[in-house]
């Protein structure tokens, strides 16, 4: 819980101190790979690269077994809006096409494109940087950062291009650099800042250009005040004409999830079902803003990102530079673990990660971080669930003010309309309430299962009513065609047959019934 | 084992044994005034509490064919704890083992057990013995440190015959030995038609003896100073907020100054309700029992200024002198609609 809490709860009732989000918690950091420079994964034997790693629609792939391909070449993509297409990772032959497990906790398999790299990474002739890209309207940049397959790369996976949609009734004013980096171990962020400032400066402009903003404000956790220095410095030695203002936060957890830092950073709350643009702001994730710049100053799209290699389990933790589509076990062994006897892998940060059923699973473009943990470590904290006492620790830490055990026992008792009713689906589900539960309760687990509960039901009751809307369809279609019947019938016997009119409509009568 | 477990992968490392054992530490300061006030008689009712109570938990279990092992999770302990530090000294054992039993069985186990029970154990258990014993119950018993008290408690002889016969049992006068808490004389002296004033001064009432707990009372209610100590190691702990105890005793403070500034000769002045009987022990430690109090910051609020009301009420108007319990258990009933109706505004929602 946080340290200041009794303060904070108390400016808040009074409705004071803002500028700083409500709940969160200090989760020890474990921030091991920090100091450590990052190095080039070398390529593995085999890339397994998944045709979805995005939210949103499966991708299609344009390539055919055997084929040679390039790296940056495209080789899947869907036509659906909310979509990202996928890039070959380095220059070899697609050897197969098949499903392989990805990152997701049930070990679910997807078709996945397998390819053998060459050993030249040549990259596609057809990738041309955007030079000036200052003078280049914002619609042509938006739609390359589409071609280039870009997501959110800390760890949500959205499609970035979506959220560079200008909407005349809400400009944006205001692009946020997420520089947070609230997970425990995971230092890919920090990294970035540290070793590419530059280049993450220039995408922040480029996504100012994009979506036309006056303002950028780069927010970084006070844990790492090497980062903001380097990018003070950057900015400095650039004399950019722009304002850009370097903000420290305080290190809290979930402050680098995307409602908080914004509510942090302008005291604003995003509208329910609402996107940040709806209160002028823009926010962005360090390595996808260093993929935006990729994208359009080197022409490179998204084949490879920074992955956080860490945990209790691995000898040499690291930051590495993986190609998408590099098999974990790959990338263990480059940080010396081999055996997986008695280990866990956790794929993303430990407070919103999932845990994987095995190490043969690729890098996507989501993989912030994998760690590696004893079992035992596990064991330890994931333990027997007691009774509710109702402490209420959960509501005082939750970002969202939700009232998570409440929450939980309508989930439990699958009263999901209940559930619906205490905005299940407004948890972001960071994992503060189940972080400082006595009882154990595996609070977000619950959350889960409500959620999806309640979309199938939806579904279900989608698919009824649709059907019901079709019968009724047809229903009425039958009706209006046998009364069109009855129609035509009735004028082909008035032409031919003038006679006896009475008989004719009581016909007519029995027809139309 | 670990197949379906879900984020997060991290804990904090609290526990409901941790959390029970933060409020018995807070209640040390209470504790240890209550033996230095009491003698023997405070050790003799805290041990045979706490043994009831944990032996009653385990019977509960044990009948039910429940695991056992919640009776080591420090709930039943406290619970002991606070049966022995609202009781009267002089209570005779099988008070305290009627208590005890009470308050796991009926307070608790029947509704499931930890997590479950809707009221208070410990308040519920001294509601039933004060209704059920009203003599026994109000019969309290000169501290130690006071001059002229005719008892040594301090031996341990003396202390083991009034806790099994009763300090009846004990030759000389019983006004020489017992005498009435602050709050039962103004009462009696306002059904006497008594001046608040006059009833107080004739009961030689000090402030400060109030406040360092130099007073008839429960063994572990007299001394206010020891539980506010505890009540803000609470709080620094975060295992309880400030919300229920500040709206608690501020509403009784409030109620006290505006009615005591309209007729001081029939209500009583704000400082001397904050300190006289259990609205200190009630405020910091009852009414912030997490299982029967409201969960959310507002309803907390709305918890905590129910029982000012109803505890200001009480003593004044009604037939107790002392309403503290009265008014968190019947706060109690209403924790679950005040939680329905006093949610927090999620992020980014009008209402």
């Amino acid at each position: 819980m946080s340290d200041s809490s009794l303060f904070q709860s108390l400016m808040h009732s009074l409705g004071l101190g803002h500028s700083d989000f409500n709940g969160g918690i200090h989760p020890p950091m474990h921030k091991i790979t920090a100091a450590q420079a990052s190095e080039v994964s070398p390529m593995p034997p085999v890339l397994i690269v998944p045709l979805k790693q995005h939210i949103g629609e499966a991708c299609i792939p344009l390539v055919q077994i055997g084929d040679h391909v390039y790296r940056g070449q495209k080789i899947a993509r869907a036509d659906a809006y909310v979509t990202a297409s996928i890039h070959a990772p380095t220059s070899g032959k697609v050897v197969k096409i098949e499903d392989h497990r990805i990152p997701h906790p049930s070990g679910m398999g997807l078709p996945c494109m397998f390819i053998e790299p060459d050993g030249h990474d040549t990259i596609d002739p057809a990738c041309l940087p955007i030079v000036n890209w200052r003078e280049n309207d914002p619609d042509l940049l938006r739609e390359r950062i589409r071609q280039s397959g870009i997501v959110g790369l800390g760890g949500a996976a959205f499609p970035t291009f979506i959220k560079l949609l200008r909407d005349r009734h809400h400009p944006v004013h205001t692009v946020i650099l997420n520089g947070i980096e609230c997970e425990p171990y995971l230092t890919n962020d920090h990294r970035l800042m540290l070793e590419n400032t530059r280049q993450v400066i220039e995408g922040m402009q480029i996504l100012m250009h994009v979506v036309q903003a006056q303002k950028a404000i780069i927010a970084i956790e006070d844990n790492k005040p090497d980062a903001a220095e380097a990018i003070n410095a950057c900015l400095s030695k650039q004399r950019l004409d722009l304002t850009v203002e370097v903000r420290l936060m305080p290190t809290r957890y979930p402050q680098g999830s995307e409602k908080q830092l914004i509510e942090s950073l302008t005291g604003k709350q995003i509208p329910a079902g609402k996107l940040p643009l709806h209160v002028g702001v823009l926010c962005q994730n360090i390595g996808t803003t260093k993929a935006v710049y990729d994208a359009i100053a080197e022409g490179i799209p998204l084949t490879e990102r920074m992955v956080t290699v860490s945990g209790d389990a691995v000898p040499k933790p690291k930051n590495l530079r993986v190609r998408i589509g590099t098999p974990m076990r790959f990338v263990f062994a480059q940080c010396g673990l081999e055996d997986f006897d008695d280990i866990q892998i956790l794929h993303g940060g430990p407070m919103m990660g999932e845990k994987l059923r095995s190490a043969d699973i690729p890098i996507v473009k989501s993989s912030t971080g994998i760690l590696a943990m004893h079992t035992a470590t596990m064991q330890s904290v994931h333990k027997h669930e007691d009774p509710c006492i109702r402490c209420g620790h959960c509501s005082i830490v939750c970002p969202i003010h939700l009232v998570p055990n409440l929450l939980a026992d309508h989930c439990r008792n699958n009263q999901f309309d209940k559930a619906e009713d205490y905005h299940l689906f407004d948890c972001i589900e960071c994992g503060c309430c189940s972080y400082v539960c006595p009882s154990n309760i595996p609070l977000v687990h619950y959350f889960r299962y409500g959620k999806g509960q309640l979309a199938q039901l939806t579904r279900e009751r989608r698919f009824a009513d649709e059907s019901k809307a079709r019968s009724e369809q047809r229903e009425r279609r039958i009706e209006r065609e046998n009364a069109d019947k009855a129609a035509r019938r009735q004028r082909v016997r008035a032409e031919t047959k003038p006679v006896l009119d009475g008989k004719n409509s009581t016909e007519n009568d029995g027809d139309a019934s | 084992m670990l197949i379906h477990i879900s984020s997060p992968h991290m804990h904090g490392g609290n526990s409901i044994r941790i959390t029970m054992l933060t409020v018995m530490i807070a209640l040390l300061p209470a504790t240890i005034v209550s033996v230095y006030l009491f003698g023997w008689l405070a050790v003799l009712h805290l041990c045979l509490c706490i043994g009831a109570c944990m032996g009653s938990e385990w019977l509960a279990l044990r009948l039910m064919g429940r695991p056992t092992t919640p009776v080591l999770d420090g709930s039943a302990a406290l619970t002991g704890l606070f049966i022995a530090l609202i009781l009267p000294a002089a209570a005779p054992w099988w008070i305290a083992l009627l208590g005890s039993i009470f308050a796991i069985i009926l307070g608790k186990q029947v509704y499931g057990g930890i997590g479950y029970n809707p009221f208070n154990p410990a308040l519920s258990a001294r509601i039933i013995l004060l209704i059920s014993f009203p003599l026994m119950m109000t019969t309290w018993v000169v501290p130690m440190h006071l001059g002229g008290s005719a008892l040594n408690l301090y031996d341990f002889n003396t202390s083991l015959q009034i806790f099994i016969h009763g300090i009846q049992s004990i030759p000389g006068h019983l006004d020489a030995m017992s005498m009435a808490t602050p709050l039962g004389h103004v009462k009696t002296a306002a059904t006497q038609g008594i001046p608040v004033i006059d009833a107080l001064k004739s009961y030689d009432y000090n402030l400060l003896d109030a406040f360092l707990g130099s007073e008839a009372g429960s063994m572990g209610e007299t001394s206010a100073l020891a539980l506010l100590i505890g009540g803000i190691y609470l709080l620094a702990r975060h295992t309880i907020t400030w919300h229920i105890p500040f709206s608690y005793l501020i509403t009784v403070a409030v109620l006290a100054l505006i009615f005591s500034s309209i007729d001081p000769n029939q209500y009583a002045p704000p400082l001397f309700h904050l300190l006289a009987g259990g609205l200190m022990l009630c405020a910091f430690f009852m009414a912030t029992d997490p299982v029967s109090s409201p969960v959310t910051p507002l309803g907390q609020i709305v918890f905590g200024v129910g029982c000012g009301v109803l505890t200001w009420c009480i003593r004044t108007w009604g037939g107790y002198p002392e309403g503290a319990m009265f008014a968190v258990v019947l706060m109690n009933m209403a924790v679950p609609l005040i939680d329905h109706y006093c949610r927090p505004r999620p992020y980014g929602r009008k209402t």
